[in-house]
Order: structure tokens, then C-alpha cells, then sequence
């Protein structure tokens, strides 16, 4: 008797699975980033990116495989690695196989570390991590994983490209360099030091010096620092608040000489630098969106404003990734299997809408793209940020940047 | 020497910032003993009213009406929540006060988003006043020291000197007896607290453009705050002065400045141990004022409270 109820138990159950999967199912990306605190905004507007492109690229058109549309599921990590393990856990319970994260390299290494160590131990509810944004060299080298995809240029090759644009001014003699204080900082620092010492040996690295991430309340005394050292460019990797009171102090306390950075653009930034920031802050960046490179991306961007009116793309690269995993969901004909998918997205060429390719290195799942220099203006900006009247334009591309860039990646395969 | 000068502004100028802030607070805990963990609260509320009448009547206007209606809802707050809180004891104030800094926070981001604000200091007051051999001191900073040395000599100017000044010591003391000779203690408290929230949107106001609008602003300013009343010693307006431009020039000076963990413990006699890689301490030998800098007022509220609890200019006897 007890054997009957089983039996009709088990066929009642996959006569329900059997059901469900004839219909079109919705693929769930989790998307872990801070949503409250101080990089509250940097985290929301990418979440809208992400909601934007799932909608455009994907579910707009149909979907992948038999109709299935992307959903993205938010939580909130407060950028604390601790906070992002247990909104990892909430998001595999719900059965989340997706996982995208970008903002703070401390959290991608935590995360790269808890999916490698969760898929090991649960070969039925693996889950791939694609990083937006984290750009810690260390994320594809040493502690590289096969579940890990990174769709932005590392640290190290974006600093490549902008000491290539800075060796070439030689009116640059003197940098200071200034961070802040945790892992990408410390991998920003380090890669200008190496990379201009390389280049152009003459500069002299007059400053290099990190402070606490987000709580500082005041650039000053840092900005008296620089000013006083003489330098004629600064580098930073700051974001978020960090990146807009930094470059807001060292311009009013009297720098008149180019800031670089990775993140000076965007999240209200970019309007709240205005008049100040024009010939000062360049951004290196993949994405152009001034002058608009393609039609389909001027589409895309004027769809995104009808949307989100006081919103950005300021991240090219999520619309990258999401292309990228419906490509190699639709390659692998599965959206369980993420071992098929990941295998699909190695060593993938992507015709992005933005005019440029990506190609995803299968050795340590390094996107390589172009790089390009960015200046933060009001003239010639067709797709102005926050909106304000200034964007940023592109001034100088780096083709397929760092494609031979070695890696220290040994990845092991499942 | 130059750069000394220099810092010695920048520090004035935080400390005073600081002071507004903690003016206003120390002000409400000494009359309600309830320390107002939505303070900070009520200074982004400044900067984010200020941004939005700047938009439309000009940063002026904003610096006028912001803190009034900021003063105003401290007001209401205290008429219709903390009155009501009060009479079930101090645990139930501080939760509420707490709980009101969430929601302040989450209605901000509700209705400005989480974006920075483009509040920018206006264009009357965007050059540079002067410069000290290079570092150039933005008029926008004497403007700040001058509104706020002008707030914390007409509040010293209405405490000590003034009618209404002396029924708030007395009330600050003595409530029943006040009470007691006709006077409205429950309509004093209220102006206080709208005052000292009024005090904290100005602070607002004028922070807004140089150390940036946006949600995490009071969060960034709120612990720092209640530190400086606690060296200060609660419920002192000097001793928030002191404490307020202690903190500033502390702050400024550790940053300015690499001084490195190893140089004082040399010059104290230690020598730095041979092989630092491999030493136990080496994360503090290698550490630089700059990176304990926003620490150190923490170090100093430690040490206060173990050797002076009342606070430099508190009068409490514990």
C-alpha cells in the first residue's frame, strides 16, 4: 500500500514537472549589488540596466529557446561581502542559477569563492557568476574559476590603455596616484606604478596613497596633498561617492590638470560635476556612447530614456552580458545545464550593439574588447548622463586592448 | 608653514560644519535626554529641500526656507511622535528616533532617487578667495565659517543674554519648577527640538554642495556626530564647540600629513624589527596617520569616557 502511494506520488510529480516544462519558462538572474548605502545609486542604475536589456535584448523578442524571457531578481548586499554570501544563498534556495554582480572587487572574490566552493558540493543546483563590473585582476588569474565570467576589462588592462594615452602627453611629468583602500585600489595603484615606470620612466610617481572606502567625509586634505606635490594628472579607481567628493575637492581646491579615472561618469555624477569637470575628468571605458556608434545602439539608448527618463547607460557592458548569456543559452539549447552554457560562452565572439566586438578568452574568461579614453564635455554629446547637459565623448579607442595580456589563470574544468 | 595655514582653514572648516550638527543635538539631550539618532537625518532633509527650492528660486532662497521647513517638521516630530514616545520611557524615544532615520532615508531615495544631487555651490560664490602659495581657499568655504561662527554667536547670544534664553536653562534644569511659574515647558521642548533640527539643516545646506547630496550623506555623518557631543560632554554648547573643532583639526592634520607608525616608534626608543614581513606587527608598523585618521576621534571618545565620563566641558556628575 505504502509502495502505491509512492509510486502515484512520484508519477503525480513528474506529471507536474513534465507539465511545466512544456510552457515557457522565465530564466532568473539574480543580480546581488548594493541597493541602500553609500553606492546605493551606482547599484540601482545598474539594476536598471539590467532590467532594460533583459525586457529589449530578449524577452522583447521572443526569448530564448522555446520562449523562455529573463527575470532579473535584485538583492541588496549593502556592498558587504559578508551581506552578498547570504543573498547568494537566498538567491541558489530560489532557485536562482544566474548570478551577475559588478560593484567592489572584495564582493566578486568572496562570491567567485562561495559559487566555486557551492558547485563542488551541489553538482544539481550549480550557478554561474557573470561579473559586470568587479575588475580585480585577481578575479581571472589566480583565483580564476570555470563559473566565473568577467565582461569588463580588468583593472590591469584598462590601466594599460589609459598609461598609453598618458605616456603619449608629454606635458605630463608628474602623477599622483590615490585610491581607495581595498583590494582594486591597491591593484589600481599597483598597475599605474608598474605601467607608466614602464612607458614613460621619466614621470615621477609623486603621490600614491590610499583612503578608507566610503567614509571619508571630506577630500580635502587630500586635495591639499595633491596640489602641493605638483602633479600635473591625477589617477584614481574611485567610485560611487568616493569617486564624485574626490574629483568635486581636488578641482575646487585649485587642480587644473586631468583626472583619470574608471568611474567618474554616470550615477548623477556626471551632472553633478557639470561645468566643473569639463576638460578634467576622463573616464576609461568599454563603452562609447558619444558620438552614438551604431543606429541600433542610438535606438537602443533612446528606448532605455523612454523608460528610465533620468536614467543612464553608462554601463555598455550589461547589455554585453546579457546578449552574451542568451547567445550561449540558446548555443547550449539548455538554460539548466550551466556547465553548457559556460562551455558555450567560452571563447565566444559577440557582435555587441555598440558597434564593437567582445570576444570571451576561454583560457581565464576575460572578456577582451576595445578600451577607450573618454572625456567628461558638454560639446558634441548626444546622449547627455543624469540629465544634464554633459556626457562623456569618446576621444581615443584602444582596439581589442590587452588581447595577449598573459594570465596566471589554471582553470579547472568540471 | 604655508600648508599649515592651509589646514589649519580646511580643519575650521569641517570642525564648524561639525558643530552645527552637534549644537543642535547636544541642545535636544540636555533638555529631553534623549539623544536624537535622526539628527543626521534632518541635515540630509536640509541639503535635499535646499537642492530642490535651489532649482527654482536659486541657492539663496534655499538657504533660507530650507531649514525652516526642515525646523518645521523637527517641530511636528516632536509634537506628534516623541511627545507621545516619551511617556513610556527613554528606550522606546531612542527606538523611535531610530526608526525615524530609516524611514527619513528610504523617503529621500522614494522621492529624489539615489543618484547625487547636482547641488552645486552658486555661482556668486565660485572663485577662489585667495590662494596660500597654490592651495586655493574657495570663497564657498569662507562663507561657510562665516554663517557658522555668525549661528554660534546668536545661539550663545539667545542662551546667555536673552529672556527666552534663560527660561530654556531654567527649563533645561528645573522643568517643574518652571512648569510651576506659568511657563509652557511642553512648547519650549518643541522649539528646541525645532531649532536644533533647524541647526542641522543648515548644516545641510551649506554641506550639501561641497561634500556631496545624496542618500548616504547622513549615514556617512550620523556616528561622528554623537561622538563630538560625547568629548564635548553632553548638553555643553562650548563643549561642542571645542570638541567639534578638536575633531576637525585632528581629522585634517592626520590626513595632511604621511606621519608613519614607524617614525614615532622609533623616536620613541623601538627599533623597527629586522625582518617586517615576517613580524607579528606588521600591519601596525606599516601603518600612516592617514588611514587612522577618521579613527582617531573614536580613540579620543574612548579615552574621554574612561577618564573624564562627563566629557571635556560636561557638567553631569555620574
Amino acid at each position: 500500500m505504502k509502495n502505491i502511494t509512492k509510486l502515484g506520488a512520484v508519477s503525480a510529480l513528474s506529471l507536474i514537472i513534465g507539465a511545466g516544462s512544456a510552457f515557457a519558462d522565465t530564466i532568473k538572474i539574480g543580480f546581488i549589488d548594493p541597493l541602500s548605502g553609500p553606492f546605493a545609486s551606482t547599484g540601482t542604475n545598474g539594476l536598471h540596466q539590467f532590467e532594460f536589456a533583459a525586457d529589449y535584448m530578449v524577452n522583447d523578442k521572443g526569448g530564448v529557446l522555446d520562449g523562455d524571457t529573463f527575470e532579473i531578481v535584485s538583492f541588496d548586499n549593502k556592498t558587504s561581502p559578508k551581506e552578498s554570501l547570504i543573498q547568494l544563498q537566498v538567491a541558489i534556495d530560489q532557485g536562482i542559477r544566474y548570478i551577475v554582480q559588478g560593484n567592489g572587487s572584495a564582493v566578486a572574490l568572496a562570491l567567485t569563492e562561495a559559487v566555486d566552493k557551492h558547485n563542488r558540493r551541489n553538482p544539481d543546483s550549480r550557478v554561474l557568476f557573470l561579473n559586470y563590473a568587479a575588475v580585480d585582476p585577481a578575479l581571472t588569474n589566480e583565483q580564476c574559476n570555470f563559473w566565473h565570467f568577467r565582461f569588463d576589462a580588468n583593472a590591469d588592462m584598462k590601466m594599460d590603455a589609459m598609461s598609453d594615452v598618458i605616456a603619449k602627453d608629454e606635458s605630463i611629468k608628474k602623477v599622483y596616484v590615490i585610491g581607495q583602500d581595498y583590494s582594486f585600489g591597491k591593484a589600481v595603484a599597483d598597475a599605474a606604478v608598474s605601467m607608466l615606470g614602464e612607458k614613460r620612466p621619466d614621470i615621477e610617481i609623486v603621490g600614491n596613497e590610499l583612503h578608507p572606502i566610503g567614509k571619508v567625509k571630506d577630500f580635502t586634505p587630500y586635495s591639499r596633498k595633491i596640489v602641493a606635490s605638483g602633479a600635473d594628472a591625477v589617477i584614481t579607481g574611485n567610485w560611487g561617492a568616493d569617486m564624485l567628493g574626490l574629483g568635486k575637492s581636488i578641482i575646487e581646491n585649485g587642480f587644473t590638470g586631468p583626472i583619470y579615472t574608471y568611474y567618474g561618469a554616470g550615477s548623477g555624477m556626471t551632472g553633478a560635476f557639470g561645468e566643473t569637470g569639463k576638460g578634467a575628468i576622463r573616464l576609461v571605458s568599454e563603452g562609447i556612447v558619444n558620438p552614438p556608434p551604431t543606429e541600433e545602439a542610438s535606438a537602443y539608448y533612446q528606448a532605455f530614456q523612454a523608460k528610465y527618463p533620468d536614467g543612464n547607460i553608462d554601463q555598455t557592458r550589461i547589455s554585453n552580458t546579457v546578449g552574451m548569456l542568451a547567445e550561449a543559452i540558446k548555443a547550449a539549447g539548455t538554460a539548466d545545464d550551466v556547465v553548457a552554457v559556460a562551455t558555450a560562452l567560452e571563447g565566444m565572439e559577440y557582435q555587441t550593439i555598440w558597434g564593437s566586438k567582445v570576444m570571451m578568452r576561454a583560457e581565464d574568461h576575460q572578456a577582451i574588447q576595445n578600451i577607450n579614453i573618454l572625456n567628461h564635455t558638454d560639446e558634441g554629446v548626444t546622449f547627455p548622463f543624469d540629465g544634464s547637459t554633459f556626457g562623456v565623448v569618446s576621444e581615443q579607442t584602444v582596439e581589442m586592448a590587452s588581447a595577449d595580456a598573459p594570465t596566471t589563470c589554471e582553470m579547472q574544468r568540471p | 608653514m604655508d600648508l599649515i595655514l592651509v589646514n589649519l582653514i580646511d580643519g575650521l572648516v569641517t570642525g564648524l560644519l561639525l558643530f552645527m550638527l552637534s549644537a543642535g543635538l547636544t541642545l535636544i539631550f540636555s533638555m529631553m535626554g534623549v539623544l536624537n539618532f535622526a539628527h543626521a537625518s534632518f541635515y540630509m532633509l536640509g541639503a535635499y529641500f535646499a537642492y530642490s527650492i535651489s532649482l527654482a528660486l536659486g541657492f539663496w532662497m534655499g538657504l533660507l526656507v530650507a531649514p525652516l521647513i526642515v525646523g518645521l517638521a523637527g517641530a511636528a516630530v516632536e509634537r506628534y511622535g516623541l511627545r507621545r514616545v516619551h511617556q513610556y520611557g527613554h528606550v522606546p524615544e531612542l527606538i523611535f528616533t531610530f526608526g525615524l532615520a530609516l524611514l527619513i532615508e528610504e523617503l529621500v531615495q522614494f522621492v529624489w532617487g539615489k543618484n547625487q544631487m547636482a547641488y552645486s555651490v552658486p555661482d556668486v560664490l565660485n572663485f577662489t578667495a585667495f590662494a596660500i602659495s597654490g592651495n586655493s581657499i574657495p570663497a564657498y568655504k569662507i562663507f561657510m565659517i562665516f554663517i557658522s561662527v555668525g549661528i554660534f554667536i546668536g545661539l550663545l547670544y539667545v542662551l546667555t543674554k536673552t529672556r527666552v534664553g534663560m527660561i530654556i536653562q531654567a527649563a533645561l534644569s528645573y522643568p517643574r519648577t518652571v512648569e510651576a511659574l506659568g511657563h509652557n515647558v511642553p512648547l519650549i521642548f518643541m522649539g528646541v527640538f525645532g531649532v536644533g533640527t533647524a541647526l542641522a539643516g543648515v548644516a545641510g545646506v551649506i554641506a550639501g554642495p561641497v561634500l556631496g547630496t545624496f542618500p548616504g550623506m547622513a549615514f556617512v555623518l550620523g556616528s561622528i556626530v554623537f561622538v563630538t557631543i560625547v568629548i564635548g560632554g553632553l548638553g555643553s554648547l562650548w563643549g561642542a564647540l571645542f570638541a567639534s573643532l578638536l575633531i576637525g583639526w585632528m581629522t585634517t592634520f592626520a590626513k595632511a600629513y604621511n606621519i608613519e607608525m614607524s617614525n614615532i616608534l622609533n623616536g620613541l626608543g623601538i627599533a623597527t624589527p629586522e625582518n617586517l614581513d615576517e613580524s607579528l606587527f606588521r600591519d601596525f608598523w606599516s601603518l600612516t596617520s592617514p588611514q587612522i585618521a577618521d579613527i582617531l576621534p573614536y580613540i579620543l571618545m574612548v579615552l574621554i569616557l574612561i577618564f573624564r565620563p562627563a566629557g571635556l566641558f560636561g557638567k553631569r556628575s555620574s
